[in-house]
């Protein structure tokens, strides 16, 4: 499997192609395609279906990474019929995504061994997959669940309502005792239209669209999807944007990454890392309010550059705070590693090999705790991580222990990389003009937002609009990885293999 | 005749605020100021004001319970010496009397809870069942230790009989059934590293899962019932760590007051510095407990 492989449009991050150059394949040679390039450790970004010009037909997409090499592959086939062939027996981590296309075209993916809706809304194109009647209302969560029989097997059903403040979910555990045999995790209820709703665009409220897909994320998925205009323009951001961008994608990475670890204190009832955490992360979203005034970076983050520029006062208020905010996390943190009843709730829980890991497709820090050494700021770096790099956390052991190293190593990192940029902020206009995009043309971008890989996928029609625009959330890879994550675990210990991962629930559902 | 309204006086009234004082050291451990003192008290008069929610799978005993463990612990808070005095109610062979009253609470608590068919309930009336397996036999070698250190079969002659001629000799033993009796409190009334009462998140409760569905008034005895419950097995864990009286009630009570609420002090600090244990770890705590006082037991009777 070399890249001489002459069938793939090969891509960059944050680079456009025109539709034309994109190579329509026959359903065998996608596969192969598809197959060949996970054998050789590519992962598939995004596999999504689109209309296609030939009548009747479904085009699907896919955008292979090349992590090794730093290279992106496209292809494309049209799906005529109603059926395809389904990968996923061969190729795990395409398994949500045909269930999505089959969701969104009511195309059957013909030997997919668990073929459900994934958000539970009707199909774009009319046509069901499972046939469902047209005047019943689809429900979240209602239809089969994977079940375990037995004389003391007990099934545990929670949420959607959970008992937190947390998004809305259900998760179905099929126990025994105290042990989970499965758990099959269904979700839609956040489930919003994002994907149609930007169908058409860029328009007035495109920029807000997507600053709410995970709110969380703001800063991360409004970057990528400037990245995805600025690249369909052909518009060139000056280096202090792509240098300001970067600042505040490393906050909401550190202002997440604490209020985790505050997070998975307080769920095994460490109350002292549990209230600082809480107080440090609300000193890390005060940076980004610093910033922009908005304490998730709402705002900041524009096609072309950044909403506001930053003045040497501010420059020197955020080094000072971030010195503080860094010295207190320190003391909050490594009292989490010194405390032997929390490491005790931590190691040997949530286990997530490695190869399970990888063929799931997990991104992220979870895909780092496994030993996966995958990080699009170090593999497919855009925009300033293409000048100034940030070390790859790793961990070897996958378990609960190792998602909370790698975001400590990661908070340290984080700061330092800041610094780096704060002492040395290259001079440029924030904004740049952005003209109309360019018709007919594909364009990709990644960035490495906090939770992992952030992928948009856009095309343009004849008018220079958005004819598909496709967001891959690391949550969509990583909900899988939880699932498995829990198996013969106790199913006490779940709240904590959830919140190691913590992953989104709007940014899944879309 | 003051000596007893002194001691129903602070059976009915003190319990809320060793609650209080747990809350507000775990407070000042997470840099907090943390709820008022007497939080409690305000928390359990409005649950008392609201109205009741009931789910329609229950029956009786779901009502019942809250009013059995209430009533349980208070007649509990009766067998036992509070500040230097005697129990108001006291008999040769009360002690059986009074670790049952807990079985009779806890059977009450779980059949409530299985009366609702929750999940959540089931999986925590399995837990609690299970390890009070554990922590009653420990409870049981304690007594027996103090029971054949002060020679009587009442807990009165019992918790103030460790103090009197020939219990030079039982030092030993009455340390190892101190600190089984310290685990058990924990275990017992739920705190952490058993059980985290603060938890929201119904996977990893015990105690809580169990009154998941009770409200207003009911969950208000709960709540109530669990803070007498405290008091009284903290107020024999006292007696056995710091067996001291004055003589004078004037002075004992005030004595007794502060070693409470240190005693609560203590369960803030212990909450705070620890997180919980791993689910399938508790029993190794609880057979710990029972090691303990067993030993205690052994080493006496040698």
């Amino acid at each position: 499997m070399s890249d001489a492989r002459p069938q793939l449009a090969r891509l960059a991050n944050g680079k456009a192609v025109a539709y034309d150059t994109l190579p329509v394949l026959a359903a065998e040679d996608f596969r192969d395609a598809i197959l060949g390039g996970v054998a050789a450790h590519q992962r598939v970004s995004a596999l999504f279906g689109t209309a296609s010009p030939v009548p009747g037909a479904v085009r699907l997409h896919v955008v292979l990474a090349d992590d090794e090499r730093n290279r992106l592959f496209a292809a494309a086939t049209d799906v005529t019929g109603s059926e395809f062939a389904s990968l996923t027996p061969a190729c795990p981590q395409v398994h949500l995504f045909e269930r999505e296309i089959a969701e969104q075209f009511g195309l059957r993916p013909v030997g997919h061994p668990w073929l459900k809706p994934v958000r539970y809304c009707r199909a774009w194109t009319g046509r069901d997959a499972w046939n469902r009647p047209a005047d019943q209302p689809i429900l979240p969560a209602v239809g089969d669940f994977y079940r375990v029989e037995g004389e003391q097997v007990h099934e545990v059903a929670v949420g959607p309502v959970h008992a937190g403040v947390i998004e809305p979910g259900h998760f179905r555990f099929q126990c025994h005792g105290e042990q989970v045999f499965h758990l099959e995790i269904a979700l839609g209820y956040q489930h919003r239209g994002v994907e149609q709703a930007l169908i058409g665009g860029p328009g007035a409220r495109t920029l807000h669209v997507t600053e709410t897909l995970a709110g969380d994320a703001t800063v991360a998925h409004a970057t990528t999807y400037s990245q995805v205009t600025e690249a369909l323009a052909g518009c060139r951001t000056s280096p202090r944007a792509q240098a300001l961008r970067a600042v505040a994608l490393e906050l909401e990475r550190l202002a997440n990454h604490i209020g985790d670890l505050g997070a998975l204190a307080g769920d095994v009832g460490f109350l002292p890392t549990a209230s600082f955490c809480g107080r440090i992360r609300g000193d890390f979203l005060n940076m980004t309010a610093l910033l922009c005034g908005s304490r998730f970076g709402r705002g900041l983050v524009r096609p072309g550059g950044v909403g506001f520029d930053v003045d040497a006062g501010r420059l020197a208020e955020l080094g000072r705070r971030l010195d503080a905010g860094l010295k207190d996390a320190t003391v909050a943190i490594q009292l989490l590693w010194s405390t032997q009843s929390v490491m005790a709730r931590f190691e040997e829980v949530g286990h997530l090999p490695r190869q399970v890991a990888a063929d799931l497709g997990i991104v992220g820090p979870a895909a780092r705790a496994s030993g996966l050494e995958r990080d699009i700021r170090h593999d497919q770096p855009s925009g300033m991580y293409c000048f100034s790099h940030a070390p790859v956390s790793t961990c070897e052991a996958g378990d609960v222990f190792s998602r909370a190293y790698v975001r400590w190593m990661e908070i340290q990192y984080a700061v330092a990389f800041i610094r780096n940029q704060l002492r040395s902020l290259p001079t440029g206009a924030p904004q740049a003009p952005i003209p109309a995009l360019a018709p007919n043309h594909f364009a990709v971008a990644l960035n490495e937002g906090w939770r992992g890989e952030v992928c948009h996928v856009a095309i343009t029609d004849a008018q220079g609009r958005f004819s598909r625009y496709k967001v891959v959330d690391p949550s969509f890879h990583n909900w899988p990885g939880l699932a498995y994550a829990l198996r013969n675990q106790e199913i006490s210990d779940f709240p904590i293999c959830n919140k190691s991962f913590n992953l989104s629930y709007c940014g899944h559902d879309l | 005749m003051i000596h007893l309204i002194i001691h129903l006086a602070v059976l009915l009234i003190l319990p809320p605020l060793l609650l209080g004082v747990i809350v507000k050291t775990k407070a000042w451990f997470a840099g907090r100021v943390g709820a008022p003192l007497l939080q409690p008290y305000y928390d359990i008069f409005k649950l008392m004001r609201r109205s009741l929610v009931l789910s329609t799978t229950t029956t009786w005993i779901f009502r019942a319970a809250p009013l059995v463990t209430v009533s349980t612990a208070l007649l509990a808070g009766l067998l036992i010496p509070i500040g230097g005095g005697g129990a108001p109610l006291t008999f040769a062979g009360d002690l059986i009397f009074f670790a049952y009253l807990f079985g009779l609470a806890r059977f009450f608590t779980a059949s409530a809870a299985l009366d609702t068919g929750s999940a959540f309930e089931g999986m925590g009336a399995a837990r609690e069942v299970t390890f009070a397996c554990l922590s009653e036999p420990a409870l049981f070698f304690a007594l027996l230790v103090l029971a054949k250190v002060s020679g009587s079969l009442s807990l009165t002659g019992m918790l103030l009989g460790t103090t009197g001629a020939g219990a030079a000799h039982a030092t030993a033993p009455l340390v190892l059934i101190s600190i089984g009796l310290f685990i058990v409190l924990l275990a017992e009334t739920c705190r952490i590293p058993v059980d985290d009462p603060t938890t929201h998140l119904e996977l990893t409760m015990i105690h809580e899962a169990m009154v998941l569905d009770h409200s207003g008034p009911l969950f208000g005895l709960i709540l109530y019932g669990a803070a007498v419950k405290l008091l009284v097995l903290g107020t024999v864990l006292l007696r056995v760590v710091a067996p001291f009286t004055f003589g004078r009630a004037w002075l004992d009570w005030p004595l007794y007051l502060v070693e409470i609420l240190g005693l609560a002090a203590v369960i803030g600090v212990v909450e705070s510095i620890m997180a919980r244990l791993q689910m399938r770890h508790v029993p190794y705590l609880l057979v710990g407990a029972l090691l303990f006082c067993g030993f205690g037991f052994i080493l006496l009777i040698r």
